[in-house]
């Protein structure tokens, strides 16, 4: 069946990405409403699960590109073969996560294929008269909401960051496997792949932390980053920082979050020391519980916090310490005393 | 060799300011700034040339409106040695695509370039689709979040920093590379490169000196349309503790994060 819902999958060193199930739930809801099938694409060299796992979120196809050539990311080689596939399947959408990879490979396609990309998009629906998809993203620094349509180009392709879709309980469905054979064609490149360095353990990527405590100018030195480390401990938060930080190499680039950083979402947001610039509201308002501290009570970062605390961080934090420690430790009994009860 | 540099003029996010009551921007009397990633991109070239024997060019491109002038000035000042502004009111409402094919042809028809950097994104779109997408329509390869640059006669060495990591590539020539702030301090313009920049001609294209066909041009040519524009409503009852009343505050915040941040 053709005009199908595709899905480009992300997959780490043989791990699937949980975004890569959000998206295949997505695809499902908007196949659904255009009554076509939902065809995810996987490229892998090992896998750590079984491909057929994508059922369970929606699939009723994976094309199942297994190669040698897939085992260190060559955005090249990836962007002919999505390419190709794209152009053999014509599908009416595609959906890719925004990351890294996705966020390069996409434009890439969208650049071969001659078709309109949203990047970004946090929000994805059918419009019902005419069928296309409407692709919400915010713009101008997350002040406005823009929806887009792709008229008369397809497929009609969005980026969707991780985490901006649920993934749901999984599904007892079968569906098909169609395994894909990379060309040799496909694998010429003028990139040559050296070497795969992962980030230390401790400086994972903060996108993926459910707290984030962040800090700005207002910690007035380096060192004040050691007690919002303490306040992150008690979380198993991550560190962010404003971009002033990182300019005064308080802090390192992948812990920057704003326009020219990094886009986060947490659960759980402390701003510490941030006043607020629209560059750095940008990347964290999405957040679900937003948490400031700042000395200055027109601060603009307390505009779009939940819990805005005007005063000295260094005597604020110590005792958000203080009662936060006790919360998790009575936390930490009430599963002990689970335990005993089992 | 010969490197070109792509850039954007941004607002000064930095200067904007939030309209309380509307939670929109407020650009009036804010300026206009190279975007600043696109600065790090031109410090690239400038440290290239300066680190080669062989002759080596930087050619500087902007589609924009015909005030973008100031911020090819700005690099000529920087180190680029000419500037290219693709100019034309058939170019305005392009969205990423028509963008890109616009400063493809313009390096199509200027021509020959080894080395093609731009920064990884604007900060007003921030979509980091166009230097993909350029690279795409030249069928030449691209490395994006690059944060390291190696170079050698016919290649150049990148690092690129991902989720969860670095990668090390060799790319041949032609390629191109979108970097991130990470890669270097960007220079500052000496006054005699100030004075020179404000004398120096500047090439001018419009649609009719490239190759594009009317309909892939601007508004009309872009694949993607933006059909609503809505400010998000402010959802957010900002609860403020001040002075005797943080420590109550906490409590009260503890209580939340108990039940909805560690409840799940």
């Amino acid at each position: 069946m053709s005009q199908s819902v595709m899905v480009y999958t992300e997959i780490r060193n043989g791990v699937i990405h949980p975004v890569s199930y959000e998206l295949t739930a997505k695809a499902r809801e908007l196949a659904d409403k255009l009554v076509c099938d939902v065809c995810v694409v996987a490229f892998y060299d090992t896998l750590q699960e079984v491909p057929e796992i994508f059922f369970a979120y929606g699939a009723d196809r994976v094309i199942a590109a297994q190669d040698q050539c897939f085992s260190l990311f060559n955005q090249e080689i990836h962007t002919k073969v999505l390419s190709e596939i794209i152009l053999k399947e014509q599908p009416q959408i595609v959906l890719a996560p925004a990351t890294t990879g996705g966020r390069t490979v996409m434009p890439a396609v969208a650049g071969t294929i001659h078709t309109g990309l949203t990047a970004d998009c946090t929000g994805l629906d059918i419009e019902p008269e005419s069928g296309l998809l409407l692709q919400t993203r915010p713009a101008i620094g997350g002040n406005i909401m823009a929806t887009i349509k792709t008229p008369n180009h397809r497929p009609q392709m969005a980026t969707v960051r991780p985490k901006t879709f649920k993934i749901p309980e999984k599904r007892r469905v079968s569906g098909v496997i169609q395994p894909f054979e990379v060309d040799d064609s496909m694998k010429q490149t003028a990139i040559e792949v050296l070497e795969w360095i992962p980030l230390e353990s401790g400086s994972e990527n903060i996108q993926d932390r459910d707290v984030i405590v962040s800090g700005g100018k207002g910690l007035k030195r380096k060192e004040g980053f050691k007690l919002l480390q303490q306040l992150a401990d008690l979380f198993q938060a991550g560190i962010g920082a404003s971009r002033p930080t990182i300019e005064a190499k308080w802090m390192d680039y992948p812990h920057q979050v704003g326009l020219s950083g990094k886009v986060v979402s947490p659960k759980l947001y402390f701003a510490i020391g941030i006043s607020g610039a629209v560059q750095h509201i940008a990347g964290m308002e999405t957040s679900d519980l937003v948490v400031s501290i700042n000395k200055d009570p027109d601060a603009a970062i307390f505009q779009v916090s939940d819990y805005a605390f005007c005063g000295d961080l260094y005597e604020i934090v110590p005792k958000m310490i203080a009662v936060f420690s006790g919360l998790l430790s009575d936390r930490i009994d009430e599963t002990e005393s689970e335990k005993h009860v089992q | 060799m010969k490197i070109a540099v792509l850039i954007k003029q941004v607002p000064d996010t930095d200067d904007v300011k939030l309209d309380p009551n509307t939670g929109t921007m407020i650009r009036e009397g804010s300026g206009t700034i190279i975007n600043p990633l696109d600065l790090n991109a031109i410090e690239a070239a400038v440290q290239i040339k300066r680190n080669r024997i062989n002759p080596c060019s930087i050619t500087v491109i902007t589609m924009g409106p015909p005030n973008a002038q100031f911020a090819l000035r700005e690099a000529l000042a920087l180190g680029a040695d000419q500037a290219v502004l693709l100019t034309d009111r058939k170019f305005a409402g392009a969205d990423s695509w028509a963008t890109a094919k616009v400063l493809a042809e313009s390096l199509k028809k200027t021509g020959g370039y080894d080395l093609i950097l731009a920064g990884e994104k604007a900060t007003d779109g921030e979509t980091g689709q166009v230097g993909p997408e350029v690279a795409a329509m030249l069928s030449i390869p691209c490395a994006t979040y690059v944060t390291k640059i190696e170079n050698h006669e016919e290649n150049v060495v990148i690092t690129r920093i991902v989720e969860d990591g670095f990668q090390r590539q060799r790319i041949h020539f032609p390629c191109l590379i979108t970097v991130l702030s990470d890669l270097n301090r960007p220079g500052m313009p000496t006054l005699k490169g100030k004075m020179d920049s404000r004398r120096a001609t500047l090439i001018t294209l419009t649609a009719g000196d490239l190759d594009i066909n009317p309909d892939e041009l601007g508004l009309m040519g872009s694949p993607t349309r933006v059909v609503k524009v809505t400010t998000p409503q402010k959802t957010r009852k900002t609860k403020r503790y001040s002075g005797n009343g943080v420590e109550k505050g906490i409590v009260e915040l503890a209580e939340k994060i108990k039940s909805s941040v560690l409840n799940r």
